[in-house]
């Protein structure tokens, strides 16, 4: 049995197992707390800020980000006082100054109460990606293979194939497409090809011995097979027809 | 340099025997000459002049009865090259290779002082011989700075002959670990990097912390333009540092250590790396030290320069050998820090102090300084002030007395405007505030910070609105960019600088800047992001004037913006000497006749700056 801890959200008591963080325990009680870079499958990052509260333990009290901060017994969550809201405004414009024209950034901004960033319209940029460290991280932690980084630093940092080249180590699995939350990862597959644009990687597609449909990437399906110690042509089929 | 190989050492009496050993062959009264080999003086030709005075003293076959030596930086930088001559403590300042033969021939030779190298104070007029009556160093408190002017670095002997490596055995024989942090606690010591946090406290949770392995580490990332306190000790007396490390892993109980190190700083490198190795073969560092049980070695790793690695998890991450990016400090780093294990990080000039509370005990440490900062600070002065250099006074003195009574005022004659502190994400602090004490939580209540010591010093014809552009640029340089507010709030308030600055501010930009600010400082990840915003804030605070004329009149009070202002010669004023005209680097001035006033092209003017600098006769107007 997990030791669990006490704590209020939002004047709710709720019960939460150690261990856990304040979103974690927020999201598993039905209290949603905005987040841009984070996802149950990977670790926390704390990149996007948005999902800030305010906690107060021993007196203190103060921003922290609900993605890595752990619960606490006693402590005291709010999730959108005044602080907080305006503090999100903010970061939401800053978001919606780098990424104009992105439809999930401009939606949660309206979510949030933001129209239009107060800058000068000459210095807003039409950037898709938001650096979230979604795609390399899940490239890292779930697929394995770091084909991809977060390269240079400040205002110069992008997510880029090693030495901004192709990226050997991809194997087209599409992970990065999937998880990335402003789609500005471009993958195409026609024929017996896949492209992810991005990475300047392409694959020759396996053909499904039963059905003849270009299933998945040679490459990827390699992988997987040498990881999990599968025999040789295990992957002549694709899934539906097995 | 250190010669004799010394032999290794399995005991606090055989140290003490080899201490007495090298202290009964060195003549107190022997004549001896020290070359500031500090950054500072290296630019003024600090090694060409130890070379003369080396070659210098061969010649007149002196070697056997004068000693020189190569030290690290004194401090004085403004008045390099500097030369101590001991035992009378002369000191001769602005010491060119063509002063040595005399200085030998005169001063060693025949005990004579040359009074053309001696230092004049320029508020007195009054010729000062000896170091500590120069008003620069009589103010100070120099704990730990002033090893620098009496050892070579490179020889573990000189750092033994000034009472090196006593605190060690002391700490390892005659206290316990619970007994050294608790000294360390009740000392006061704070953290000397940039966020004064308890130190004792510190080494208590690491020791505390579960694990086996545990970490210290050095942090020598010193990134700020304009500081050099680190390095002038890792330079001038790395074992110092390297003591206070052993000290510290004994009580935390850790039995390897890091030095992060500027790769920008190789003589520091250099030095500290030849420390670790004279200690190791002395006993004082490795296996068994001095016979005591307790294992213990440093590793130095070098940074590779970005700013944001002297945060402490950037910089354990940069260890590891990953992207030096810093990760939230919710599990502090004494719990969970390099390789996910428990790690104490401090500064080289916390670590620097640590033998000297142990020597001498945290009643005699927690009695300099004010309530909540003890002991002293070092800081580097520099900008519009007279005296530049390395500095180290007790907590508590008042900006005013640094600024004016060891920097000795503003150069020029100029008025005084502000003095940024703790580095590029310090705050500005205004004429108004110069009789503040100096402390972390003074600094802090005015919206400045400690941070790791540099004070910047600006005059009248400084705008600070781009002084603030200036930081924010870069900060917005070095920021990691791992997360939005520092990245995308530091890009947005540069071009709102920008814009200022040259004419396009809006009226509603002021509010913008501090609503910026503001989620700068609440949501930011590390605390390079959550300063970032301390230079605008306190030049909005402190000089909103400023900005309101660059906005609204479209002017910069300084006179420093080129895209407000304009140069105009005064005809009356203009002797038409022409001085101004070859040096205009487009041509823009014309020469007409002697005692006609020259003739300023607006449209070739580029607004340098140049003419006004050069006309002794204030013959050219800036608006």
């Amino acid at each position: 049995m997990k030791k669990t801890v006490n704590l209020t959200i939002d004047g709710r008591n709720v019960e939460a197992e150690e261990g856990k963080t304040v979103l974690e325990v927020a999201r598993d009680n039905g209290i949603d707390i905005p987040t841009l870079c984070y996802n149950e499958e990977l670790e926390p990052y704390g990149a996007c800020r948005l999902c800030i509260v305010e906690v107060s333990k021993n007196k203190r009290t103060r921003l922290v980000t609900s993605c890595l901060y752990p619960v606490e017994e006693g402590l005291v969550v709010k999730t959108n006082t005044e602080k907080v809201v305006a503090n999100r405004k903010m970061l939401m414009e800053l978001l919606l100054a780098r990424c104009q024209g992105v439809k999930v950034i401009e939606d949660m901004a309206r979510n949030i109460g933001v129209d239009k960033p107060s800058f000068k319209p000459e210095y807003l940029e039409r950037e898709e990606c938001i650096l979230c460290g979604l795609c390399t991280r899940a490239c890292a932690e779930v697929v394995g293979t770091s084909a991809i980084s977060l390269v240079n630093r400040g205002v110069n940092r992008e997510v880029a194939a090693p030495f901004l080249g192709t990226a050997d180590d991809c194997i087209g699995c599409g992970s990065c497409v999937y998880i990335c939350p402003t789609q500005c990862i471009k993958m195409e597959d026609t024929g017996d090809t896949r492209t992810i644009v991005n990475w300047k990687a392409t694959f020759k597609m396996q053909k499904c011995k039963k059905c003849g449909k270009n299933f998945a990437p040679e490459k990827q399906l390699e992988y997987i097979r040498k990881k999990l110690n599968l025999p040789q042509g295990f992957f002549d089929v694709c899934p539906d027809c097995r | 340099m250190s010669v004799n190989v010394l032999p290794r050492i399995s005991s606090p009496e055989e140290l003490e025997s080899l201490r007495r050993d090298i202290l009964s062959r060195r003549d107190p009264n022997r004549p001896l000459i020290t070359v500031c080999g500090g950054t500072g003086c290296q630019t003024y030709g600090g090694s060409d002049v130890y070379q003369a005075f080396v070659q210098e003293v061969k010649k007149q076959g002196l070697e056997a009865g004068v000693g020189v030596k190569a030290t690290g930086c004194h401090g004085f930088c403004e008045r390099g090259v500097l030369v101590i001559i001991f035992p009378q403590d002369i000191l001769y300042q602005r010491v060119k290779v063509e002063d040595v033969p005399e200085v030998v021939a005169e001063t060693i030779v025949k005990g004579n002082i040359i009074d053309r190298l001696l230092y004049v104070d320029p508020a007195t007029k009054k010729r000062h011989t000896k170091e500590l009556d120069v008003p620069f160093y009589a103010r100070q408190h120099r704990l730990l700075l002033e090893g620098n002017t009496r050892i070579d670095p490179t020889s573990i002997e000189d750092y033994l002959a000034i009472g090196g490596y006593a605190a060690l055995p002391k700490a390892l024989f005659h206290m316990k670990p619970e007994q050294i942090i608790d000294e360390v606690k009740r000392s006061g010591l704070r953290g000397r990097g940039g966020g004064g946090f308890p130190t004792g406290q510190k080494w208590q949770s690491t020791r505390k912390a579960h694990g086996d392995i545990k970490y210290v580490i050095c942090n020598c990332d010193e990134g700020d333009p304009g500081a050099f306190m680190d390095r002038s000790l890792m330079e001038g007396n790395p074992h110092s540092a390297l003591e206070g490390m052993i000290i510290g892993a004994f009580a935390i109980g850790s039995h390897l250590g890091y030095v992060y190190i500027r790769h920008e700083y190789p003589m520091a490198v250099e030095n500290v790396t030849t420390a670790i190795k004279q200690a190791e073969e002395l006993g004082l560092l490795g296996d068994n030290i001095l016979g005591s049980g307790f294992n213990f070695r440093i590793t130095v790793v070098r940074g590779g320069g970005a700013f944001v690695c002297g945060e402490s998890t950037a910089l354990m991450a940069s260890l590891e050998g990953k992207v030096g990016e810093p990760r939230a400090k919710y599990v502090h780093t004494s719990e969970k820090g390099l390789y996910d294990r428990p790690s104490n990080l401090n500064n080289v000039e916390t670590w620097a102090n640590v033998p000297q509370i142990i020597l001498k005990g945290a009643d005699w440490f927690n009695k300099i300084g004010t309530k909540g900062s003890k002991g002293t600070k070092i800081f580097s002065l520099v900008g519009k002030v007279n005296n530049t250099g390395l500095i180290e006074v007790p907590m508590g003195m008042t900006l005013r007395e640094i600024v004016y009574g060891i920097g000795g005022g503003i150069r020029g004659g100029k008025k005084f405007k502000a003095v940024q502190t703790g580095g590029p994400s310090g705050g500005f602090i205004p004429e108004s505030l110069l009789d503040l004490p100096v402390d972390f939580d003074e600094l802090t209540r005015v919206g400045s910070m400690m941070g790791s010591g540099a004070m910047i010093v600006t005059d009248e014809n400084t705008c600070m609105v781009d002084m603030a552009r200036y930081f924010v640029s870069f900060l917005q340089e070095e920021s990691c960019g791992k997360c939005l507010p520092c990245r995308e709030g530091l890009k947005r308030m540069l071009q709102i600088l920008t814009d200022i600055t040259k004419g396009n501010g809006r009226d509603e930009d002021i509010q913008l800047l501090e609503r910026i600010a503001d989620t700068l400082q609440d949501t930011s990840l590390c605390a390079l992001g959550s300063t970032a915003a301390n230079p605008v804030l306190t030049t909005i605070r402190y000089f909103r004037d400023e900005y309101e004329a660059h906005i609204k009149e479209k002017r910069c009070p300084a006179g420093v913006c080129k895209d407000l202002i304009t140069y105009s010669i005064i005809d009356e004023k203009c002797p038409g000497c022409g001085l101004c005209v070859e040096p205009c680097p487009t041509k823009a001035i014309k020469f007409v006749a002697k005692r006609k006033p020259v003739i300023l092209d607006q449209k070739l003017c580029i607004k340098c700056g140049t003419c006004y600098d050069l006309c002794k006769m204030k013959a050219i107007a800036v608006k």
